[in-house]
């Protein structure tokens, strides 16, 4: 069988305790927060991090709390299936639950966390595969010789999907980043010296290889959902070929707020695996309207453009991106109805 | 028969304790003191030729014992006489992406896996030829030099009376090219094996295999040894479907190891590797000419088929024969020609899965009689029932049809499913699609030309009253230890429960051929009962003599051997074993089983003949969404003719799973290949070598299945049994695929039936182009002269017609 490589193993009981570890074995270290992507793919030799420093047992990860605004903070260590049980996002913030419970299958949700999550590598069928089968390919830029990709500073090969692209094109595959994406959350960045607040959205860089803009020390550790309009509804849409196991190769987060006449008051709407991060659509068009079918089409049809699916994930990619339209309409159907 | 207390009940299987309380010890279970592990270097490159390969950092590496090449294998060997084509590890060139090259023996699995990357192999490439079309088309380099031509590894032809003239005063000639995909058995348990040469110097190979008597013979050809120095032991299979029915490079490589070194080697392959021993379903290329009448009568049906064979033989000779063995068996075909071509490709090579060759062309023939029954203005069922072949009657191509039960199965799903309210009138988006097929009850020929018989049955009773039975067969997941314990704990009026049983070990059980081709119960359960009605013969004698009463009055029943005038009168079963051990010595008895003679005499008849045969009949029911394409499957009704359940719960797993297998095939299944740019790369890698990216269906899209069992008992079976592990499955994919017509109006005449290839055919629908999506042509193959047999019904006698 595929044997994970050996590494040394830390599991600090606090936050402050994590960052400092993480400062000090620099670049070698990973951060392991349920390893639900990361065993694997150190399994395959994507990534070989000599040490690992575990979140499993930093409490303060796992909070959930009410600020004095309004504002819901979740810990990043909460399991996907806790957020998908959290009663304080039934109201207006479901989406981030029906993301969560829809991410691969219970054993991987008892395990796997929101923080983790968000930092899924991104994906690609050239990239997925096992040490062995990258060999036979001649690697690819992503992970030129399997080894860990911020180690590698030699020339890259090609990216598969498009050989003449300088970029990596590896697909972004969070199904919580784009519901929360749809509800405006901010995250918490922390380092050994320093903690941050940024919007969600600048987490995330379209780049199959650099996905992530924050710092190496930098430990996500908190999302925030911001206080909502009263009557906000969401929802998440998620197209795969399975009802379990699945990543998606589409993510529809969408929330929406009508006024009693039923004009949309407040629109917010992210794609997630049609780019190499979730991508965030402009919705002011919705806003001032109503809801009619006329509108909900014309809406979707421009909102499918951005999206990029390419020969890299499940699924022929025409018809991914058919779906895009499809289902950015049915959810918003759905939330206007 | 009809006192039976034991067959036909529902029970729970002799293995079902040890198998849900994680007891049983699979392959990879083992371990034994001092134990090495091996780990294999493969090929990355589709097709190369190895100029040298350099061991001597790896032999130096941490932990390696060892390190082996092709060097030390000099013999090839293969499942058939007739393709002995691999090695086990590859002396002078690779075939496909995956082949292995060298092998490293070390203290651990990971000291193994390190020192793979310290051996060093030139390789020079060679073309790739990735393709059934690329290899018609390529003659050099050729991947096998005993190809029949250029890349064609065998083309064959068969005539059954003059088709020609058939299809020529034809009321309607149906023309279709369809195109079956390939896809792998995916057993949960990896392939695993472990070689050990025991206190007596005598080499023993525990293994994942189906057929332990057949890795048997390989080992000892491939090592060059004695067989009687060898044992093979079968374990329990994590799932087999075919994928563990050849002899396999891991499995000769460890016993080498283990032989060389003196301490046990344990291999088990991780998923990718898997997947490059395949040996799954052939990809088929088929072009169906069918002749009807008015009336929808076939008269005549030319068939031509095309597979990609991956890179070496395999059962690829009789996979090639069976796309085309089983056409008549569920049908009338008065006049019948068939020709196949199988193609070598620098793929791992495919074999035979659940099926064998039979249900890519099993689909072509069924959504064509669709389409003959929508041209003609028929019901689908109904043009099916009016041509049902005969039961005792032999088809065109001389095999013998024994009991059928196809018309009841028909009738089953028909009546179940609301078929006659329901076809044609569901709403836009809902249909219902219903198939037919039929499946051995065990090959009637060996592997191996011989006359001895394909299964043994031992067994042994003791005077405390404990029958042991033995026996070759293997249990892959099938459940052929429950119907073992069945067929003997019948006869002997004990409990299935009672008997201890040793299956599957080359030293201790007499021959089985294995578990393959549907055979075990029919040819396994035979050789029980001969061997239980032996050893009832012995108990009846005995017990007769101490009662002073006839023996044919004795019978047997729950643990008592008694008389049956006088039922208080007679002993317990134990001390039945007494008095027989007293009168007759130590008891012990014999059985087997021989397949009768097939009449079919010509070359290429070897292929089809069954003893009996299985029939099925499916109604599936589709959800179809027209925007998307979207596909899902609500509900399915099945009907197995099984002859009789031996175990109606064994049984409806069988029909249940094969409902879920050939789901996976019609709807998402594929092993597909990725062939890079040509100008940067010679790769052609398979797509997707892993489970969470090679698509299967889980429960959550396992529909509501309602079976019906059909029994009209066959006497060639035992208690009139055949088979339902393989049947059940071929119906599935033609019946999706007509249930998607009935829903959007679309023809998919390719597997699998996708939301995108739905999309596709909608749109040329609605552009008002042919709304169908599948291949467009056959190509032009340089077929021989068929064999000419003329059919029983223009005199044949099995025997080819010269020309």
């Amino acid at each position: 069988m595929m044997r994970v490589p050996s590494f040394a193993y830390h599991a600090p009981r606090s936050l402050d305790e994590a960052a400092q570890l993480l400062r000090e074995h620099g670049p070698a270290a990973r951060v392991i927060a349920g390893g639900t992507d990361l065993v694997p793919n150190m399994k395959r030799r994507q990534q070989t991090p000599a040490v690992l420093i575990s979140l499993r047992r930093v409490d303060e990860l796992r909070r959930v709390e009410r600020d004095a605004d309004g504002t819901l903070s979740i810990g990043a260590g909460l399991t996907l299936t806790r957020v998908a049980a959290l009663a304080e996002l039934a109201a207006g913030q479901r989406a981030l639950m029906l993301a969560a419970s829809k991410v691969a299958t219970p054993h991987i949700r008892n395990v796997g966390t929101l923080g983790g999550n968000l930092c899924l590598d991104t994906r690609c069928n050239y990239y997925n595969q096992n040490h062995e089968w990258r060999q036979a390919i001649g690697f690819c830029m992503k992970a030129p010789r399997g080894e860990a990709v911020e180690k590698v500073a030699e020339p890259s090969p090609v990216c598969w999907v498009a050989t003449s692209s300088p970029r990596c094109w590896a697909v972004s595959s969070s199904d919580c980043a784009p519901a929360l994406l749809a509800l405006g959350a901010e995250v918490t960045l922390a380092s050994a010296d320093s903690k941050r607040r940024i919007p969600l959205a600048e987490l995330y860089a379209d780049d199959g290889m650099a996905y992530l803009t924050k710092r190496r020390d930098e430990i996500v550790a908190a999302i925030h959902l911001p206080p909502y309009p009263a009557g906000q509804r969401s929802t998440y849409h998620k197209v795969r070929r399975r009802g379990a196991f699945d990543f998606p190769v589409l993510g529809v987060g969408a929330s929406l707020t009508l006024d009693d006449a039923g004009r949309v008051v407040k629109a917010a709407l992210a794609l997630g695996a049609v780019a190499s991060r979730p991508l965030r659509v402009d919705t002011s068009e919705l806003v001032g309207h109503e809801l009619d079918d006329a509108r909900i089409e014309a809406f979707a049809r421009a909102a499918a453009r951005p999206a990029k699916p390419l020969d890299n994930t499940d699924f022929h990619m025409s018809w991914r991106k058919k779906m895009c339209q499809i289902t950015i309409a049915t959810a918003l159907r759905e939330l206007g109805a | 028969m009809s006192d039976l207390r034991i067959i036909g009940k529902p029970r729970r299987r002799v293995d079902g304790r040890a198998k849900v309380t994680g007891q049983t010890r699979f392959a990879d279970d083992l371990f034994l003191p001092r134990m090495l592990h091996c780990r294999l270097l493969r090929s990355p490159h589709p097709h190369a030729a190895i100029r040298a390969v350099q061991t001597a950092r790896a032999e130096a590496a941490p932990g390696v014992k060892l390190v082996l090449t092709g060097a030390h294998f000099p013999i090839a060997y293969g499942i058939l006489p007739v393709s002995q084509d691999e090695h086990p590890l590859q002396p002078d060139k690779v075939r496909h992406v995956g082949d292995p090259v060298a092998a490293v023996i070390a203290d651990s699995e990971e000291q193994a896996a390190a020192a793979l990357a310290l051996i060093d192999v030139d390789y020079e490439p060679l073309t790739t030829i990735s393709s059934p079309e690329e290899a018609l088309a390529i003659d050099t380099p050729r991947i096998h030099d005993y190809a029949q031509c250029g890349n064609q590894h065998k083309r064959v032809a068969l005539a059954f009376g003059d088709v020609d003239a058939a299809l020529q005063d034809a009321a309607h000639v149906f023309e279709d090219v369809f195109f079956f995909q390939g896809n792998t058995h995916l057993p949960i348990e990896q392939h695993a094996a472990l070689a050990a040469v025991d206190e007596n110097g005598k080499l023993v190979l525990w293994s994942a295999t189906q057929t332990p008597h057949y890795v048997h013979r390989a080992a000892a050809r491939a090592l060059d040894m004695p067989a009687h120095e060898i044992r093979v032991i079968a374990c329990p299979n994590g799932g087999g479907f075919g994928g563990k029915t050849d002899p396999f490079n891991h499995e000769i490589v460890v016993a080498k190891a283990a032989l060389l070194l003196g301490r046990p080697v344990k291999i088990c392959l991780n998923r990718e590797e898997v997947f490059y021993c395949h040996r799954g379903r052939h990809p088929v290329l088929m072009r169906f000419r069918t002749g009807v009448d008015a009336d929808g009568y076939i008269v005549g049906m030319d068939l031509e088929t095309l597979l990609d064979g991956g890179a070496y033989g395999s059962y690829g000779v009789a996979s090639t024969f069976y796309t085309g063995a089983l056409q008549t068996v569920t049908y009338d075909i008065p006049r019948y020609r068939f020709r196949g071509c199988r193609t070598f490709t620098n793929k791992p090579a495919c074999g035979p899965k659940r099926g064998h060759g039979t249900p890519q062309p099993r689909f072509g023939q069924e959504v064509q009689l669709d389409k003959i029954a929508q041209a003609l203005g028929k019901d689908p069922a109904d043009l099916r029932l009016q041509q049902i072949v005969k039961a005792e009657s032999l088809t065109a191509n001389f095999l013998t049809i024994g009991t059928i039960g196809l018309r009841q199965c028909i009738e089953k799903v028909v009546a179940g499913s609301g078929w006659r309210e329901r076809y044609g009138k569901l709403p836009e988006g809902r249909g219902l699609g219903l198939a037919c097929s039929s499946y051995l009850t065990g090959a009637g020929l060996p592997i191996y030309w011989n006359k001895m018989p394909h299964s043994g049955v031992q067994l042994r009773l003791d005077r405390l009253g404990a029958v042991t039975a033995f026996c070759g067969a293997t249990e892959v997941g099938q459940g052929s230890d429950d119907v073992l314990a069945a067929c003997v704990a019948e006869v002997l009026g004990i409990a299935p429960a009672d008997i201890h049983l040793v299956t599957g070990a080359t030293d201790i059980t007499p021959v089985d051929l294995g578990s393959y081709s549907s055979r075990v119960t029919l040819m396994m359960g035979n050789a029980a009962i001969e061997a239980a009605e032996r050893a009832r013969e012995l108990l009846a004698k005995a017990v007769a003599a101490k009662l002073e009463i006839p023996a044919t009055r004795i019978s047997f029943a729950d643990r008592r051997v008694f008389d049956v005038e006088d039922p208080e009168s007679g002993v317990d079963f134990a001390e039945a074993c007494v008095l027989a051990e007293v009168a007759f010595g130590t008891l012990g008895t014999v059985g087997s089983y021989t397949p009768p003679r097939s009449p079919a005499r010509f070359k290429g008849g070897g292929v089809g003949p069954s003893p009996t045969y299985s029939y099925t009949a499916a109604v599936v029911e589709v959800e179809v969404d027209p925007e998307t394409g979207w596909i899902t499957v609500p509900k399915v009704w099945i009907g197995h003719d099984v002859g009789r359940a031996l175990n109606p719960t064994l049984v409806r797993g069988q029909v249940e799973g094969s409902v879920y297998m050939g789901l996976g095939e019609a709807l998402m299944e594929e092993q597909r290949f990725r062939r890079l740019p040509e100008k940067l790369s010679s790769a052609a890698v398979h797509k997707q070598p892993s489970m969470l990216e090679y698509k299967s269906p889980t429960t959550l899209e396992m529909p509501d299945v309602v079976t019906y069992l059909v029994e009209d008992p066959d006497p060639r079976g035992p208690f009139g049994a055949k088979e339902a592990g393989q049947g059940p499955l071929l119906p599935i994919m033609p019946a999706v695929a007509n249930a998607v017509f009935d829903a959007v109006g679309v023809r998919i005449d390719e597997t699998p039936i996708t939301p995108e290839k739905i999309v596709a055919a909608l749109a040329a629908k609605h552009k008002g182009e042919a709304p169908r999506v599948g291949p467009a042509r056959f190509p032009e193959i340089d077929w021989p002269e068929p064999v000419n047999v003329a059919p029983p019904w223009e005199g044949g006698d099995g025997k080819e017609v010269p020309r």
